[in-house]
């Protein structure tokens, strides 16, 4: 028999913590499965034990705010687990995960899926070079370890969180070389009214950019990185111009550097929706493919309810008020005496969620990108595949995503394509002349992250193996 | 006017495309429809095994011609002739093995039975607790994801029509022969050939014809690169292990072990009740597997009959219909049973007699 709770959530950040509690509060038995030793997720991530004493930022405070929440809920809370697989049985989900390198599974009447967000980075020449990282990566690094990159590093990308990373490397005493970003002041302007709805994150950002430039570091606006150099490691950049469609145009000009930190948005983490059958459709204002799910969580599949970044990108504030909506729902779902109403929730969530949609807008990539992307530039790191690969698979007729990765293997390695579909989907696309929502996604499979073979079988007697009847003679 | 082919194929496989490349050769007109990608059903998704040593003992002269036959498709597929170990770990498996690799030699595979020492020799990496293991050196593999791209250039190379993503929806017929309803416009045709694998079913009973045609879902894992292990093809006695290490170091796990779901909901589940096991019998012949991370799982669907033999020749009550599918060990036999349809539905003598699709099927 396996142990079986009432509602199951996947991710302890924002969206899932939030579900959490709420479920919790509503009576439900709850779990919540994370990846991570402490709950935060991405955005709220705990400081390593060693290094408790560093100072406090906006995002540790919210974060402990949320682990004494959830330490004082009835959550049952199961840390440093991978989620591989997920299976119905009859009407009951079964989640399959490793934890202390065994595969273990659980039951759940209901299932919550919060998995969040992964992020975009654009291939450049030489992006696959030592001392490049991404933003969200250097985020985690600084958050976590109060590590910095590099000594000099050049932040380059889209959005806010190349003011949130410069402004991190200095408070850690790391030198900023330069900000580089393809979005102008005008772009930020135009964002403006949407922001007003967080005048605290508003002030924030302005208190980034303000420190930066009383600092004298070049923020080099509607600007892109064309070139990272260095043979065993980053030392200098190409930057240059971008036009507003985001090609570049004109002479480079040199930084030099030992690191890198870029990114260009997030997307959402839909890999577990779409193992699960639910369908995506492509929403670039909520950075691209994203499964179809309402306001409040609920899903076509009975039982089954998704909440947060993971259903597009809204950011963290509408993540936490999307979890409570979806922890509600799915109390409801299974304890017909829940009948608090959600619709104070449905209008905060709609006001955040413009805030964050705002920030996804500034984002998400512009088509001249891709120039970007030379024939010899690496697409897919696990396969070590170029532009040029990629290209020739779809000169041979391949005008699918699953028809690229049959025939070059792009995808099949440990990432399972998160860091390279996207940039095949854009190659395809362009070379079909057709637009990027016409080019799905490649079918998932599982295990959801690459999982060792010893973790999956545990100790087992050969005599045990269950081997089915052969094949007729 | 809409253009009237000779022949239109249902099903874009090993199977539809090499008959239609036979059928090339002599000049006929001949149009592919399949409803997703070239080559991606279970053409394409299986563990790409070329093994003489898990082939039925009737079969065996069509698994030869096979062999030759993707051994002269070559580097395009990704042949290679490795050679193939067949291990038995207890006595029940030993004798398994004995009496059916027997039979198989005696039907013309050059298989032998090989001692411990002589599979130490060969396979450092591999368990210490062989009983007993054969040896067939015409074993290998291709690789089976290269199918879709192969039969995309030979098919454009010989000037026969495709359509992918391509769902036929009704087929009627008409005192000129086919129509063809399907997502991408009318296809007229003068014959039809049925080669959709598990999907065959529902297209036969568009015609009123009932196939007993079933689903297997087999399981296929890879796993992240590592260093060299095995340079052999391995298989398992009962036939439920299938292992080869890719150039690129990714090891590929088969066997058949079961899935989840059926053809017409979609491609088919993974489930961990098969897959642990599967792979839990893929590290006890192999123990350096337990370091390796398996990074994808698959299934595909691969149609049978219940005497688990093809169907091949003349659909029954339709005339200038016919039916290819259900070949157990199909990647390995399919391309040469295409020519064989080939040369039947141009109205030549196979060169080995065809499996009547109207017979009297009795389950194994």
């Amino acid at each position: 028999m396996i142990k079986t709770c009432d509602v199951a959530i996947i991710g302890a950040g924002p969206a899932g913590a939030n579900a959490g509690i709420m479920a919790a509060s509503q009576g439900c038995h709850t779990i919540i499965i994370d990846e991570q030793a402490m709950p935060g997720g991405q955005i709220w991530r705990a400081k390593s034990e060693a290094i408790k004493s560093a100072p406090m930022t906006p995002e540790i405070i919210d974060g402990d705010k949320l682990r004494v929440s959830i330490a004082e809920s009835n959550l049952t809370h199961i840390a440093n687990a991978k989620v591989w697989q997920i299976e119905r049985e009859l009407d009951e989900w079964v989640l399959h995960f490793i934890i202390n390198g065994r595969s273990e599974k659980i039951g759940a009447k209901v299932l919550i899926l919060a998995t969040g967000a992964r992020e975009y980075v654009q291939p450049t020449p030489g992006w696959t070079l030592p001392g490049v990282i991404g933003l969200a990566g250097a985020t985690a690094l600084m958050k976590r370890d109060l590590l910095t990159p590099g000594k000099r590093t050049v932040v380059s990308g889209t959005g806010p969180l190349v003011f949130f990373v410069a402004s991190e490397i200095r408070r850690l005493g790391g030198e900023v070389a330069a900000i580089v970003t393809p979005n102008s002041r005008a772009d930020w302007l135009r964002a403006l009214p949407s922001m007003s709805y967080r005048t605290d994150l508003l002030r924030r950002g302005f208190v980034w950019v303000a420190d930066l430039l009383l600092a004298g570091i070049p923020i080099f606006w509607r600007h892109a990185i064309k070139q990272i150099d260095g043979e065993t490691k980053v030392h200098s950049v190409k930057v240059s111009k971008v036009s507003s469609d985001w090609s570049p145009k004109g002479p480079a000009r040199l930084i030099e550097a030992d690191s890198v930190c870029t990114g260009h948005g997030l997307q959402a983490a839909s890999d577990a929706s779409q193992l699960l059958g639910i369908d995506v459709k492509y929403q670039l204002e909520l950075g691209g493919w994203v499964p179809e799910v309402e306001e409040d969580g609920i899903t076509k599949i009975n039982g089954l309810f998704i909440c947060g970044d993971g259903a597009g990108i809204r950011g963290a504030a509408a993540a936490e008020i999307q979890g409570k909506l979806a922890g509600l729902s799915a109390a409801k779902s299974i304890r017909p005496e829940v009948n608090s109403s959600n619709s104070t929730l449905l209008n905060s969530y709609r006001r955040a969620s413009r805030f964050g949609m705002a920030m996804t807008r500034l984002s998400i990539p512009r088509k001249g990108f891709q120039k970007l992307i030379t024939q010899e530039t690496i697409v897919c790191r696990c396969e070590s595949l170029r532009r040029c690969d990629i290209e020739n698979e779809i000169e041979t007729g391949a005008a699918t995503t699953n028809a690229v990765k049959s025939g070059s293997r792009a995808g099949m390695g440990p990432c399972g394509g998160k860091y390279c579909q996207s940039t095949i989907a854009k190659i395809i696309a362009d070379r079909e002349n057709q637009s990027e929502e016409k080019i799905a996604p490649p079918t998932p499979r599982p295990p959801l992250r690459p999982v060792s073979a010893s973790a999956l079988s545990g100790e087992f007697e050969y005599t045990d193996l269950q081997i089915p009847k052969p094949a007729p003679l | 006017m809409t253009k009237t082919y000779d022949l239109a194929i249902v099903g874009g496989g090993i199977m539809g495309c090499s008959t239609a490349l036979r059928l090339a050769e002599d000049g006929m007109k001949t149009i592919v429809l399949d409803q997703g990608d070239l080559g991606q059903g279970a053409s394409g998704v299986n563990a790409g095994t070329l093994s003489l040593q898990i082939k039925r003992v009737k079969l065996m002269p069509y698994a030869l011609k096979g062999h030759s036959e993707w051994e002269a498709m070559g580097e395009a597929v990704g042949f290679k002739k490795t050679g193939g170990f067949t291990l038995a770990f207890t006595e029940h498996e030993a004798e398994l093995l004995y009496e059916r690799q027997a039979l198989k030699a005696d039907a013309g595979a050059p298989i032998t039975f090989v001692s411990n020492n002589a599979l130490r020799a060969a396979e450092q990496n591999l368990s210490h607790k062989v009983l007993a293991a054969s040896y067939c050196p015409e074993d290998g593999y291709a690789n089976s994801s290269l199918t879709g791209q192969y039969y995309r250039i030979r098919l454009k190379e010989n000037e026969v029509q495709f359509r992918e993503k391509c769902n036929v929806k009704l087929i009627t017929r008409n005192s000129s022969g086919f129509n063809l309803t399907t997502s991408c416009g009318t296809v007229h045709a003068t014959r039809l050939l049925l080669a959709a694998g598990a999907w065959l079913k529902p297209i036969a009973a568009d015609l009123g014809v009932d196939l007993p045609v079933r689903a297997r879902v087999n399981t296929v894992s890879v796993t992240e690169r590592m260093p060299p292990l095995i340079s052999s093809i391995v298989g398992h006695a009962t036939g439920l292990l299938t292992m080869k290490q890719k150039s690129n170091g990714a090891i590929l796990i088969g066997g058949g072990w079961q899935g989840q779901g059926v053809p017409q909901d979609g491609r088919g589940n993974v489930t961990a009740k098969t897959l642990i096991p599967n792979l839990s019998l893929a590290q006890h012949v192999l123990p350096e597997l337990s370091n390796a991370r398996v990074t994808r799982s698959w299934v595909g669907f691969e149609a049978n009959v219940p005497d688990f033999y093809p169907l091949a020749g003349a659909l029954p009550g339709i005339e200038n219909a016919f039916v290819l599918g259900c070949v157990r060990g199909g990647y390995t036999i399919g391309p040469y049973m295409g020519r064989l349809m080939g040369d039947y539905i141009l109205g030549q003598e196979p060169e080995l007699p065809l499996f009547d699709p109207g017979r009297e099927f009795s389950e194994v």
